[in-house]
């Protein structure tokens, strides 16, 4: 884990364009509750995320992050409490839960690129027939996103064809042709070999600098340091602690915290 | 460090050399996969003598000792060979049964229709496969339809029985669109106290019943075509009108209902699956005798269903069931990341499943599809107990005709139908195998 994370320490400092702005809620989570049978997975969450804002979601294997931001795109139902995203409640309503899944992105930590088809069709598929967009204009901002995530080569390839770093990327990019007003990454390098998470890392700084409102679950301290606006550690389903990236990391206030951050810094 | 070692190194280039005679060649091929042990070489014999000893009297009957041309039985009576004269005789009616002569240009105009839809869909490299698809599944059914009955239907006071308008296409587009609007209703209802957008599920079923109300229209034209009663359809016809029907209705079918089963609706998975275990345990005798037996038991008096048609929806339904346990296995090999891809874009239930599940799915599937439709195609043979005279059936039937009758005259006829089974299932079986290969090589 310390010699990944030692890829991204390398970057330079991008404090100045980490100010948040705006004081639009983009997310917002109300005494969420949530249970996988009588397993309690998610305890009284309360999060606030505003439109422009970073946020790292860290903690051991199990803590219930995954399951956190699965449900703000309603991967995952919660059975109490409240979800706002972009000002919509959700709901059992189908129609709000498409509305948010429109405008929310997520990066999955397996990728999800669909096999049969091209790059340029993941790209194109949800523009076309979600945004109800001209495939012309699609494929136009298809090409853009790929020539940002750097792989506008591969654009008539399949998903098998590429390593998994470029199909990650792929995934950003498919993501950002939705515009969306918030991404969520859910473990985006896990399943990368050391020397891709790099090219993954560098797309997401990028977004970052960009104002991009970003929800990541990772392990990527580095990347926590770099451009995060709070650290969130989760344990057993609860949000433990929540500080910004320099105080979280020099100066732990739980116990617990502190056991893991020792454990994953060396 | 040199020195030593000098005595292993050869001095000379050793050219090229042919390898033993013995491992190469039929004489190698031989010696690896018929004699590589004594038990083989015993086992190789063996299996010799025995292909010898019962496939020399099956040749000796269908070709040495065959009769292949005669006027009638006579020429059969004392031939212990096959009688193809009587086969030459009967063609016809093994491929049109007791369709009138003079309309039987209509069934050749169906075939050849269908022959040139399906010939560029199979080849893969035949371009415009969606308008091909339209061709084959939209277009050729309704003109099948209409050539092979002689369409000009009468469909007013069919869905709302009553005698105070005369029948008249006007009265049945009344009764059409008063069905149409019952139907949009209730859809809408469903939509909205489930949370879906009306629209969408209206614009569908709108789309599906303006659909239905163009092809009873077409039906219902006179093209001057006299009307051929399917009760005269037989032979071939009847086979493969029952086949393809029933491969074309199945799949869509079984496709609905696999996705019912994997619902998250408890009243969609529940009439799925009852609907699926009940097609299932029973056999197909049982699902045609009901079909033409007991169904017109219950309908009320006056209302008469044409008996085909009801054989056609009994095998319809029957292999849809089957088709659905065929694609629900295809659908539980999907990884659930790509349903998270799919709705995390945004895409809704039909979009996700018709862009990124079903093409998925229905991929792994093809063995098992294919499977089923060379056993529908075999099935359909069983239509003979309801009285319908497929293939076999006209062939059965003939074999007593008094004017061919002979020893051999049954077996013959047997064995041609057992060769023209064997025809399309060994193509459809080789086509399958085919599109497997191809798509394997498509996937990494």
């Amino acid at each position: 884990m310390s010699d990944l994370s030692v890829a991204t320490e390398e970057l330079p400092p991008v404090a100045p364009a980490l100010k948040v702005s705006s004081t639009d809620v983009a997310v917002e989570m109300v005494d969420v509750n949530k249970w996988y049978g009588e397993f309690h997975v998610l305890r009284d969450i309360n999060l606030k995320v505003m439109r422009g804002e970073r946020i790292v979601i860290c903690g051991p294997s199990g803590s219930g992050k995954s399951t956190l931001i699965r449900c703000i795109n309603r991967l995952e139902e919660h059975q109490k409490g409240k979800i706002v995203v972009d000002g919509k409640e959700l709901t059992n309503d189908l129609r709000k839960i498409d509305e948010v899944r429109r405008e929310v992105g997520m990066v999955f930590q397996h990728f999800n690129l669909f096999p049969h088809l091209t790059i340029l069709e993941n790209c194109t598929l949800a523009p076309i027939n979600v945004r109800k967009m001209p495939k012309r204009e699609a494929e136009d901002i298809a090409m853009h996103y790929l020539n940002r995530v750097k792989i506008p080569e591969q654009a008539n390839k399949y998903p098998g064809q590429l390593s998994g770093g470029q199909q990650q990327r792929v995934a950003i990019a498919r993501s950002l042709c939705m515009n969306p007003r918030v991404m969520l990454f859910d473990e985006p390098t896990s399943a990368l070999d050391p020397e891709m998470i790099k090219e993954v890392l560098d797309v997401m700084v990028g977004l970052a600098l960009e104002g991009m409102t970003m929800i990541c679950v990772t392990h990527e301290m580095g990347f926590a340091r770099q451009v995060a606006n709070r650290v969130i550690f989760m344990d057993g389903g609860q949000i433990i602690e929540q500080n910004d990236p320099v105080s979280f990391f020099t100066n732990p206030q739980h116990e617990r915290t502190k056991l893991f951050l020792s454990q994953i810094l060396h | 460090m040199n020195a030593p070692s000098q005595t292993f190194v050869s001095d000379v280039i050793i050219p090229a050399q042919a390898p033993p005679r013995n491992s190469v060649g039929i004489n190698g091929w031989m010696r690896k996969n018929l004699f590589s042990t004594p038990l083989n070489s015993i086992m190789t014999v063996i299996l010799v003598v025995f292909i010898v000893w019962a496939v020399t009297p099956f040749i000796r009957f269908t070709l040495i000792d065959a009769t292949w041309s005669g006027a009638d039985r006579q020429v059969c009576l004392q031939s212990s060979g096959a009688c193809w004269a009587y086969v030459k005789a009967y063609l016809p009616q093994f491929i049109y049964g007791r369709y009138p002569i003079g309309e039987r240009w209509r069934v050749d105009l169906v075939f050849w229709i269908l022959v040139i839809g399906m010939v560029p869909m199979l080849i893969p490299r035949a371009p415009f496969k969606r308008l091909n698809a339209i061709f084959l599944l939209g277009i050729f059914p309704v003109a099948a339809f209409i050539l092979l009955t002689g369409g000009h239907y009468q469909f007013a006071g069919r869905l709302i029985p009553n005698s105070i308008m005369p029948p008249s296409p006007l009265r049945f587009a009344i009764e059409f669109g008063i069905v149409s609007a019952v139907i949009l209703f209730f859809v809408g209802l469903f939509a909205w106290l489930s949370g879906r957008p009306i629209a969408g599920s209206g614009n569908v079923v709108g789309t599906i019943l303006a659909g239905i109300a163009a092809v009873l229209a077409l039906c219902s034209i006179d093209f001057g075509l006299v009307p051929v009663e399917t009760a005269n359809w037989g032979g071939l016809l009847v086979t493969l009108v029952v086949a393809i029907t029933g491969m074309i209705a199945s799949l869509p079918l079984g496709i609905l209902l696999a996705l019912g089963r994997r619902s998250e609706m408890p009243v969609v998975r529940l009439a799925s699956t009852i609907f699926i275990e009940v097609w299932r345990g029973v056999p197909l005798i049982t699902v045609l005798f009901m079909a033409s037996v007991m169904l017109p038991l219950f309908l009320p008096d006056g209302v008469t269903f044409d008996k085909l048609l009801r054989a056609l929806i009994g095998v319809a339904l029957f292999n849809a069931a089957y088709m659905a346990e065929t694609i629900r296995g295809g659908l539980q090999a999907i990884p659930r990341g790509q349903y998270e891809g799919a709705k995390a874009l945004g895409l809704g239930y039909w979009q996700m499943m018709r862009m990124i599940i079903l093409p998925q799915s229905l991929r792994i599937v093809i063995p098992g599809i294919v499977g089923s439709f060379i056993s529908l195609f075999k099935d359909t043979t069983l239509v003979i107990i309801i009285g319908l005279y497929d293939f076999l059936g006209q062939i059965q039937a003939s074999a007593n005709d008094a004017k061919w009758a002979s020893p051999v005259t049954g077996l013959t006829g047997y064995i041609f139908a057992a060769m023209v089974f064997w025809a399309f299932c060994f193509s459809m079986s080789r086509y399958a195998a085919f599109t497997e290969r191809r798509l394997d090589r498509g996937r990494r």
